[in-house]
């Protein structure tokens, strides 16, 4: 089992070399898609299984407890249907679609791909001029996230097994997670902007569900309404987007808007401006981008291979993903792509500041996915789109690892607090310390994860992170860059968040692995290193990481002794094949932007940048082992509280408590002034008035009707006398 | 003397309304009315010297029909007197509902 | 002369009427209205409506009024003196709409030319037909001819309203 991967990867290189050269000679033969709608179709069938399983699951536990006992995991009804079928059905639907994507990946890879292939399937929309059709959309860029997704969701799907074994809710699991799969993929594969708003939704959804799986704890239900509230925030501005992209194309295919963008639409213009910061705003609700991160740490509440799925490799990617997708439309808007770009490093920054400083592994780790996300945008901002999508990749690879890694780590401290009935903390990491000698396989794969993330060479971060440095330098020189400066202020910040990174990812791997053990002399008799099912995909993830980088090395190092002088297989390989892609995005940066700058902004090229970062990186792991490992931790529960300025940054700069006081707030008391005076005062006060009204003048009418004829006789009169007045006046 | 009689007829009319208006016995009631049907006559027989002697024949009329009216009305209350013991238009509320 | 003697049958049939609306005792109402009829007649007489005049005595006063002092008799009313004037706030705003009424009233009939209006024409057609055919005739005359079909239907108005009386008064119908 354990030689096939590394067979696999030698081969799949070779592979994927001939392919592109073939592809690039021959440049004939059509593309022909080998089942694309199966691929999006498989994990619907499964999470229609899993559901219907989860149901039944449900029903039967609920008969069991009404009968005053517990759901006989043994009996009809039992572990059949709750757990054999879907570790089969759950992991086996993502794992098919994989191979699918693998079967087109390979048919593409002969192919020299031009114009993206497009296969409709029915019109979903007809009404007039506005025409949808749910259509996928198979080109270069959406085979690498599908190849990601699937890739990774597989993994994931496999560890699951594992990590959730012993959840009574296991059916319901894997259903909400191939939903999300399902979702995802029709987000990467569509080819209208409605389409991808469908899956953009989707995958939203699937998010509240799976961070509120446990929902029977209030927390974890709030964290999951949180996550979807936010999001729907950023949803307004995909809408909105939208809406202004269709007033001016009467269409959000993508083939024809990117067509007639580039052809028509004025350079840097009020629309696409507006369109694209509108899109983006959508982006970072669903990207965790400030101001719309808020929901990503409260979102570990939820099981952590769905962290590692959904929060670090996939659906936070999506927002990268759209920005890639919409390159035409960014390059033509400098505001558009400086704000990009300068809402990522802020973000990369601000992120990392708060990850110095958290306690709870998943926490740190969160933070850090928000500030990696922010490094994607940086990328994509500046205009090295294919860069974005690398490092999108890369950290598939080294965040879905960490996830994973921490939680398998918190799955031993589980089951090691379990036997001692302690309520310590299984996700503080003060609580952890020296786990390495219980978890030794966990402890390496970590620490390789680690070296990625901090873009120490040769791992998979050093390359994606250094290339995103890079060109933000270098865009922000090209000859007629509009906003030179801020450009070299994103390369400051993205070039300090790295060395942040670096330390507060040593910080954690110290905290946790190494120094004395804090768990507890009883409890660190029961930490031991997870099942198989769990540390294979840990493996792989690990390989990848390590071997990932090396499909997108920059040509100036690849030609360097950091690519071991041409060594190294592959060169820009993926830049290369996401050309097609960006081709057109690049073509109106070559217009407006002129010719990119070769050096970095204080000088340097970028081999030498690309030594002074790993140099740099190398020395703050170094300082932070020596720092943190140097620190006495005690178990949680005996920690001093935190002060001053390391206090504020363990509270997340106060930004929740300062949106509670400026949104919620305002919010609350501005409905509740609806509900209590005008909706129950006002309109109900109306009603319930011309109630009483009626009932007055009612009373006032009963008042004639006395019964007796003089009173008439008296009306009599009075109308006589009306009408005598009026003649004879 | 004409103009005195239509002055004459107005009030004794106003009187006899107000005798409607205010008694609650049902025969002064209808009493009153037959005032004011006497006031009538009165204008009507003034202006008889103004426009001709038909006049005249409509107040011979109006008697007449007073009179069947009277004995009409008059039957009416006492049948309602046998059911009420009472000619107090206070009782006969039954328009009330 | 004529003018001394209207002022007094004015006078008295003013009184009488209201002494008809304020009188407690119900034989008192009838009886001054007895009074106003009788006052009225004289004034008839003062019109040169004599046949009128007779009429009125004889038919109204004579007549009706002791039908209604049957009935009163019948009744045994005057007995209880119980209250049945409305005084309150329902008297007042009686007092005033009558008031309103008699002003208007007064204004719109009283509103006619000076001089002699008792010799119109109308007035001298009357005098004509009278002395050519005595009071009697003047009215006969176009009663019987001009005017006989209400003639013979207040003949039937007058027995219908006897049958209706009739089983109106019925003890058990």
């Amino acid at each position: 089992m354990h030689a096939i991967l590394p067979m696999l990867l030698t081969g799949g290189t070779a592979a994927l070399q001939a392919g592109t050269e073939a592809g690039s000679q021959s440049g004939a033969g059509a593309f022909v898609p080998f089942l694309p709608g199966l691929v999006v179709l498989l994990p619907l069938i499964g999470f229609v299984i899993n559901g219907v399983l989860a149901l039944l699951h449900a029903r039967a536990s609920a008969v069991a407890v009404r009968n005053g006992g517990e759901l006989d995991l043994d009996g009809p009804g039992g572990r059949p249907l709750t757990h054999t079928l879907p570790t089969w059905v759950g992991p086996g639907v993502v794992g098919l679609a994989f191979l699918i994507t693998l079967v087109n990946f390979v048919r593409m890879l002969g192919v020299h791909l031009e114009e993206p292939v497009v296969r409709t399937y029915w019109t979903w929309i007809d009404t007039g001029t506005f025409h949808v059709a749910a259509a996928l959309q198979l080109d270069q860029l959406s085979m690498v996230m599908m190849l990601v997704v699937t890739g990774v969701s597989f993994l994931i799907h496999v560890f699951s097994v594992g990590y959730m074994g012993d959840d009574p809710a296991y059916p319901r699991y894997f259903a909400y997670l191939n939903l999300f799969v399902f979702f995802m993929l029709t987000l990467v594969m569509a080819s209208s902007y409605a389409l991808m708003f469908v899956g953009w939704e989707g995958v939203g959804l699937c998010s509240y569900l799976l961070i509120g799986f446990w929902f029977t704890d209030r927390e974890k239900a709030d964290a999951g309404k949180k996550a979807f509230v936010v999001n729907r925030i950023g949803d307004f501005g995909f809408l909105v987007a939208m809406f202004l992209l269709f007033s001016r194309f009467h269409t959000l295919d993508f083939v024809p808007v990117f067509h007639g963008a580039a052809a028509g639409l004025a350079y840097g213009g009020g629309l696409i401006t507006a369109i694209t910061l509108f899109f983006f705003l959508g982006a970072t609700g669903k990207s965790a981008q400030i101001p719309l991160y808020i929901w990503l740490p409260d979102a570990m509440a939820g099981p952590t291979p769905v962290s590692a799925l959904i929060h670090a490799a996939t659906m936070v990617t999506a927002g990268v993903y759209m920005v890639a997708r919409s390159s035409v439309l960014y390059a033509l808007s400098p505001v558009g792509s400086a704000t990009v770009a300068g809402v990522g490093a802020l973000t990369a920054f601000f992120a990392a500041t708060i990850a110095l400083k958290q306690y709870d592994i998943k926490k740190v780790l969160a933070y850090s996915t928000v500030s990696q996300l922010g490094y994607m945008f940086v990328g994509v901002g500046v205009g090295a789109y294919a860069a974005g999508i690398f490092h999108l990749m890369t950290h598939a690879f080294f965040k879905g690892l960490l996830f994973l890694g921490a939680g398998a780590i918190i799955h031993s401290m589980h089951h090691a607090l379990h036997h001692t009935h302690s309520h310590a903390d299984a996700q503080d990491m003060r609580n952890m310390g020296g786990l390495r000698k219980y978890m030794p396989i966990t402890w390496i794969v970590m620490w390789v994860a680690t070296l990625a993330i901090s873009g120490v060479w040769p791992f998979a971060g050093f390359f994606s992170k250094d290339e995103i440095i890079w060109q933000a330098g270098a865009f922000g020189g090209a000859a007629h860059a509009p906003y030179p400066r801020l450009y070299t202020f994103y390369w400051i910040l993205a070039l300090a968040a790295a060395l942040l990174t670096a330390f507060y990812m040593t910080r954690l791997m110290v905290m946790t692995f190494h120094g004395p053990n804090r768990t507890g002399t009883e409890e660190s008799r029961h930490l031991r290193e997870t099942p198989a099912v769990m540390w294979i995909p840990l493996v792989t993830l690990a390989a990848l990481s390590l071997f990932g980088g090396w499909i997108n090395v920059p040509e100036k190092l690849h030609q360097s002794f950091l690519g071991l002088f041409g060594a190294l297989p592959m060169g820009e390989w993926m830049h290369h094949w996401l050309e097609p892609v960006t081709a057109a995005a690049q073509q109106i940066q070559a217009t407006h932007l002129g010719a990119v700058s070769e050096s970095a902004p204080f000088g340097g090229g970028e081999v030498l940048w690309g030594v002074v970062s790993f140099l740099l990186a190398v020395a703050v792991i170094a300082f932070a082992w020596r720092m943190v490992g140097s620190r006495k931790y005690v178990p949680a529960e005996e920690s001093p509280a935190d002060t001053g300025f390391a206090r504020v940054l363990n509270r997340k700069w106060y930004v929740d408590e300062l949106y509670d006081t400026i949104v919620v707030r305002p919010l609350k008391s501005t409905s509740r002034f609806c509900w209590k005076v005008i909706d129950a005062g006002v309109i109900d006060g109306i009603v319930n008035g011309l109630g009483y009204l009626a009932r007055g003048l009612g009373w006032f009418g009963s008042l004639f009707q006395t019964g007796t004829v003089n009173t008439y006789a008296l009306i009599l009169s009075l109308g006589v006398l009306v009408i005598l007045g009026v003649v004879i006046f | 003397m004409v103009v005195a009689s239509m002055i004459l007829s107005a009030l004794l009319f106003v009187v006899g309304t107000l005798g409607v208006l205010i008694r609650r016995n049902a025969i002064i009631m209808f009493l009153s009315i037959e005032l004011q049907l006497n006031a009538v006559n009165l204008a009507f027989v003034a202006l008889s010297r103004v426009w001709g002697i038909e006049g005249q024949i409509f107040v011979f009329f109006v008697m007449t029909v007073a009179a069947a009216e009277a004995a009409v009305g008059l039957a009416i209350i006492i049948s309602i007197f046998r059911h009420y013991e009472t000619v107090n238009v206070n009782n006969f509320n039954l328009l009330k509902w | 002369m004529v003018d001394i003697l209207f002022y007094i049958f004015a006078a008295v049939a003013i009184g009488s009427a209201l002494g008809v609306v304020m009188s407690r005792n119900p034989v008192g109402s009838l009886l001054f209205m007895v009074a106003t009829l009788a006052s009225l007649a004289g004034i008839f007489v003062l019109l040169e409506a004599h046949f009128l005049a007779a009429v009125q005595v004889i038919v109204y006063a004579g007549a009706i009024m002791v039908l209604f002092l049957f009935v009163i008799m019948l009744l045994n009313l005057g007995h209880d003196y119980q209250k049945d004037l409305k005084w309150g706030a329902f008297s007042v705003l009686s007092f005033i709409v009558v008031g309103t009424l008699a002003g208007f009233l007064a204004r719109a009939l009283g509103a006619g030319s000076t001089g002699d209006v008792m010799s119109s024409a109308g007035g001298r057609s009357i005098d004509a037909a009278v002395s050519e055919f005595g009071a009697v005739g003047a009215i006969a005359r176009p009663l019987f001819t001009t005017y006989v079909v209400p003639f013979e239907i207040t003949g039937i108005l007058l027995l219908v309203a006897i049958v209706g009386a009739l089983v109106l008064a019925k003890r058990n119908v």
